[in-house]
């Protein structure tokens, strides 16, 4: 087997790597400190066709696929987090489910915006008394056929990307009846669907996260995205990628945290040398190059399976096991090897120790990856 | 309006540089696009979208066919690229390499021609006044603004004290400083479309030149020894007790400076 990079990829790569470099990398800290989501940043983001990156020309892609989006992820995330999440789920979130169950007209009407960054879509599925427990789901949406519309109440929580400027819709799961939830289009700006204030976050400052409020919401019958009924499953259709993608995000996160390391333990001085010459500290640093490369190897492993057409739950499971819970432990390591000057927010490491704590959370925690691994198993585990 | 811009694909600057055996340096493996022609390449790309049409094509010479740095400007927007790359031009030097390329020049008949200054490996700063002495057309260096005004090309050039402005007929050679237009950077469309440009590969005995006459064989020079620059020595320190002066003016004009 021999894992190797297209021409292509790895201009994309140099690509992604100049911009991180020159446009975010020396605006990151204080986004971070303003919790401030930097719009015109995401527009270039657009600029770049970042946000186009795995779909179709026809519909303002790029023709790439997951492999490629996640080296994008993985390289804003060496630089920020915020901006990696944003793409991710701009992608994964915002336009994946519009692209993998909308109609011709959905697809149409939603995708070359989403693919240029101009908009971007949220997806509301986590609620203040559910997540994983989709069951627990209390959003409703109950059909006027009178009027031809659906009028959404209920609550969500944590979702990324729905209260930007640029936000142009959010994708909700309600119950559309006893035993049934379906996934409907809510636009921006429709009366009785708020936005609340931003949540005061322990990582990711500059994303943008919030949760949502349905008072009787309206919104015409032609919003049901793909089959009524389907909501969650179609949900977990699409989990996979979002896995994988957050892996891709680990990953730039350890390999930000050796490139720092490395740097730093050769030019910190302690007792007339580098710290770096200290076992102590050297031994740590050849840790974090085991992680960065073991990581590495899970995540475009599993994305190389899904681009191939191949299963790949549990490879994507075990992704995202590995990778986030690596990428918690390179972050400590970092601020360790840092002292003092780790914990100070100035420097990038102390900002991923921060931002990395929710990669073990956000799209299914580490809990719910090892339940996934086991049943594929065949353990009989509930 | 059609301009060709030369671009050199250099080693990596971040990686650390190796020298061959004969004393050159070693462009064995994946070359980048030298950053000093992206200006050159940016500027070409804002004069045909001003002039409403044409295109740009790129001018390059490199071994083992290596065109990676010619798909990022390809990517940024250029059309196509002709690449020279041949054994014989192993070793070649500074006109060596302004024939192959002013070969490959007039084959393209363009309107205008783009360079950097220098390159950012070799620093001989010498290849496009080169170009346009073999090409017999006037030349115009360290411009810093280019605007085309019919038959005519119009260019501030900077000079120590300010800038210069020379107007001159077209075709001409004009070399671009760093920094005069902020290069774009490439998309992921861009990238995708510049696999399928076309990259003409061509030879020396191809653009019909002698191949005695450029590369080693047809080097007008030769690299003998390559030394570290040597470190900066420290500066006299002249305290001032009211008559300073004296030293700085004697100073000066030991180095025939007044």
């Amino acid at each position: 087997m021999h894992v190797e990079f297209t021409e292509t990829q790895e201009a994309l790569r140099h690509l992604v790597r100049d911009f991180a470099e020159g446009e975010i990398a020396p605006h990151a800290a204080a986004w971070d400190r303003d919790h401030h989501f930097p719009t015109e940043v995401v527009r270039a983001m657009g600029d770049l066709g970042l946000f186009g990156i795995p779909f179709p020309e026809q519909y303002g892609g790029g023709g790439g696929d997951l492999t490629t989006l996640c080296i994008a992820i993985e390289e804003l995330a060496r630089v920020d987090h915020s901006m990696a999440i944003t793409l991710e789920a701009g992608v994964g979130l915002g336009a994946n489910p519009i692209y993998r169950f909308g109609s011709e007209a959905q697809k149409q009407q939603w995708l070359p915006d989403l693919c240029a960054g101009a908009t971007l879509g949220g997806f509301g599925l986590t609620e203040p008394e559910a997540g994983s427990d989709a069951g627990g789901t209390r959003t409703t949406a109950a059909l006027d056929g009178e009027r031809a519309e659906w009028v959404l109440n209920g609550e969500k929580a944590f979702i990324t990307n729905s209260g930007t400027d640029l936000t142009a819709f959010v994708t909700v799961t309600a119950r559309t009846g006893p035993g049934e939830i379906s996934s409907i289009i809510v636009p921006s700006g429709t009366p009785g669907f708020e936005v609340q204030p931003a949540y005061r976050k322990m990582g990711w400052h500059a994303s943008d996260t919030h949760g949502l409020s349905f008072v009787d919401a309206r919104v015409p019958e032609g919003n049901l995205l793909g089959v009524r009924g389907r909501g969650f499953a179609q949900f977990l259709q699409i989990l996979d990628e979002g896995r994988i993608a957050i892996a891709a995000l680990a990953v730039g996160c350890i390999q930000a945290c050796l490139d720092h390391c490395l740097q730093y333990a050769q030019d910190r001085h302690a007792f007339g040398q580098p710290i770096g010459a200290n076992q102590g500290v050297a031994f740590p640093v050849a840790d974090l190059a085991v992680m960065a490369e073991t990581a590495r190897l899970v995540t475009y492993q599993a994305a190389w399976l899904h681009d191939t057409g191949r299963p790949v739950k549990q490879a994507a499971a075990i992704a995202k096991l590995h990778t986030t819970e690596s990428a918690v432990t390179a972050t400590r390591i970092a601020t360790q090897i840092f002292g003092g000057s780790g914990f100070i927010d100035e420097t990038p490491v102390a900002r991923f120790y921060r931002d990395a704590k929710i990669l073990e959370i956000g799209e299914g925690t580490s809990e719910i990856q090892r339940l996934v691994i086991s049943r594929e198993l065949g353990l009989p585990v509930r | 309006m059609h301009v060709v811009v030369c671009v050199k694909q250099i080693p990596d600057p971040a990686e650390p540089g190796k020298l061959e055996g004969d004393l050159t340096l070693d462009r064995s493996g994946k070359l980048i696009l030298d950053e000093s022609d992206s200006y050159g390449v940016e500027m070409a790309l804002q004069l045909v979208d001003k002039a409403g049409g044409g295109e740009v094509t790129l001018v390059s010479m490199a071994p083992n066919n290596e065109n990676s740095g010619l798909r990022t400007a390809l990517a940024m927007g250029a059309a196509k690229a002709i690449l020279i790359s041949d054994p014989l031009l192993s070793g070649a030097g500074a006109l060596d390499t302004a024939k192959v390329l002013a070969a490959a020049i007039k084959s393209a008949e363009p309107d205008l021609v783009l360079t950097a200054t220098e390159s950012s490996d070799g620093y001989t700063g010498t290849v496009p006044e080169q170009i346009a002495a073999l090409l017999g057309l006037p030349s115009i260096t360290f411009a810093k603004e280019v605007h085309i005004d019919g038959q005519s090309v119009n260019v501030r050039r900077q000079t120590e004290d300010g800038y210069d402005e020379v107007t001159c007929s077209l075709p001409a050679v004009v070399s671009v400083t760093a920094g005069v237009v902020e290069p774009r950077y490439p998309s992921f469309k861009g990238i995708m479309a510049a696999k399928s440009k076309p990259v003409e590969e061509q030879t020396v005995v191809g653009l019909g030149l002698d191949p005695a006459r450029v590369g080693v064989a047809g080097a007008g020079q030769e690299i003998v020894a390559v030394e570290d620059a040597p470190v900066r020595e420290a500066g006299e320190i002249i305290v001032d007790d009211g008559e300073a002066f004296t030293n700085i003016v004697s100073f000066l004009d030991g180095l025939k400076l007044i």
